[in-house]
């Protein structure tokens, strides 16, 4: 038991609470990684998974595509990045945005896609431009979806930002990258507690949001107290 | 007015839906145009609109070649009613009456007005306009799609199978309600639909397609019925085995008038 007992006393220890390798700089540095990952795969994965579900076409490629770079390990794209590149933020980055892509790029086209195809002919019938049948018809009802596909991205980001220690970054990775190199179990442990309470908060919060979502896509389902039928 | 000019379509598959059609659709007048499935007539309809581009030939509209308008004024400019209503799920009923008007631009509270007016004319309450599309039946449904047709004050009106969906009695209602705003709005109508009994109810002209957008007849239903092209149109209309052939018999001094199987239609006066 003295290892729980250790690691509460790591956690707990307030040198742990301030400074350049303390825990609260430790949470910014990585969720500021988790951001800027986060926005570089949306730069790839937005106007292609919104040009994939509006047009249908490449669908096939996508799914092949993002199937692969799932399959792709993120510390073997991240040492090959290191060795054509250099070590530092920005490889670690391009390794976790590479594998960010495949979950927003399917959020955002299977969003599009599941729209009701009569819903999209009836709006671009009444007289919208396409954008305005991406912006008021196919986004809006998409959203629950989207927003599930950026969950699971973030998630997966939160998760795998701590190999980015592993070349020589900051982050939570270091706790447990520092920590097994010198046999410190509690840090390692503490380490690995943080980044899943941190992991937890985030999805809880991604949870609520796509709730408000899925209200917003069908309002009519997600109000109890309207659904009897008026006629 | 809308003019049919040789207008032919082939999809980019290589199926062919409508060779050589044309047709006058005066203004102020309904045009239905009926046939089966594969008779190109949806196609025809959306052709109108731009939301289909013929392979050949021409449509006018007032004179003026739609294929030199921008696709998105032209819609704009004209009512569609579609089978499924077709309404924004996660719009109110009446922002989706007011969808339109938006889009061109007029300034909300007028847009709204305007919507609750036009929902009001298509006959439903008021209660009503603040919904959502899944909180309404299939007929409430089909009269917000008609509203939104109208909200415009568009010349014309396509309307692409509005009752297919709902249930004989709706569409009876339906169908009445139609003609009274008809009567009233005297819109210029192109209307689609494979039932021949809402074709004869609703049009001034009808047109009976054959595949791939052939006409069998042109004409008023009372033309079609009194003097039918060819065996097509006769067995279309149901003339050949006896159906709409009415009796009269007399019964107690009334004359009634019964149907091919004996059966009292009505009394003649």
């Amino acid at each position: 038991m003295s290892l729980i007992n250790d690691t509460v006393a790591w956690l707990t220890d307030s040198a742990q609470w301030s400074g350049g390798s303390g825990i609260p700089w430790r949470v910014a540095q990585h969720l500021g990684y988790t951001t800027i990952t986060v926005l570089a795969a949306s730069v790839v994965a937005v106007p292609l998974g919104l040009y994939v579900g509006h047009t249908g076409r490449w669908k096939n490629t996508a799914v092949l595509v993002t199937g692969a770079l799932r399959a792709l390990p993120t510390l073997g794209l991240i040492t090959l990045i290191v060795l054509l590149t250099s070590v530092g933020l920005t490889p670690a980055i391009i390794a976790l945005a590479v594998l960010c892509i495949p979950p927003l790029l399917a959020g955002i086209y299977s969003g599009l896609e599941a729209v009701d195809p009569a819903t999209v002919d009836a709006a671009r019938a009444q007289g919208m431009t396409e954008t305005q049948v991406i912006t008021r018809v196919e986004l809006p009802l998409a959203l629950p979806l989207i927003i599930g596909g950026l969950r699971s991205a973030v998630l997966q980001v939160i998760a795998t930002a701590t190999v980015a220690a592993f070349i020589g970054v900051g982050g939570l990775g270091r706790y447990i990258i520092d920590g097994l190199a010198v046999r410190d179990t509690p840090r390692v442990l503490g380490g690995a507690i943080i980044v899943v309470v941190l992991a937890l908060l985030i999805d809880a919060l991604f949870a609520v949001g796509q709730r408000l979502a899925f209200r917003h896509a069908s309002p009519a389902d997600s109000h109890p107290q309207l659904k009897e039928k008026t006629a | 007015m809308i003019e049919f000019r040789s207008v032919g379509k082939q999809f980019d598959d290589g199926t062919r839906a409508v060779s050589d059609f044309n047709l006058v659709v005066p203004s102020h007048a309904t045009v239905v145009l009926v046939g089966s499935s594969g008779s190109g007539k949806t196609t025809l309809l959306r052709s109108i609109n731009r939301m289909v581009e013929p392979t050949e030939g021409q449509i006018l509209i007032d004179d003026v070649d739609v294929a030199t308008q921008n696709p998105v004024e032209l819609r704009r400019s004209i009512g569609y009613v579609m089978q499924h209503a077709g309404l924004l799920p996660h719009r109110k009923v009446i922002d989706n009456v007011a969808t339109v008007l938006r889009l061109c631009g007029i300034p909300k509270k007028r847009a709204l007005d305007r919507s609750a007016e036009v929902l009001g004319t298509v006959g439903l309450d008021s209660s009503l306009y603040t919904k959502y599309p899944s909180q309404l039946s299939g007929g409430q449904r089909q009269r917000v799609g008609v509203a939104r047709g109208l909200a415009n004050d568009p010349n014309i009106l396509l309307m692409d199978e509005p009752f297919g969906a709902v249930d004989p009695i709706v569409r009876a209602e339906l169908q009445t309600e139609m003609l009274r705003l008809q009567r009233e709005l005297e819109k210029t109508t192109v209307f689609v639909t494979h039932d021949i009994e809402e074709a004869f109810a609703l049009g001034d002209q009808v047109v009976i397609l054959k595949k791939g957008g052939e006409v069998a007849q042109i004409g008023t239903p009372q033309e079609i019925l009194a003097d039918p092209a060819d065996d097509f149109v006769r067995s279309f209309v149901g003339l050949e085995r006896g159906q709409r052939t009415l009796r009269i018999e007399e019964k107690d001094g009334q004359r009634i008038v019964v149907d091919e199987y004996g059966r009292p239609a009505g009394v003649l006066q």
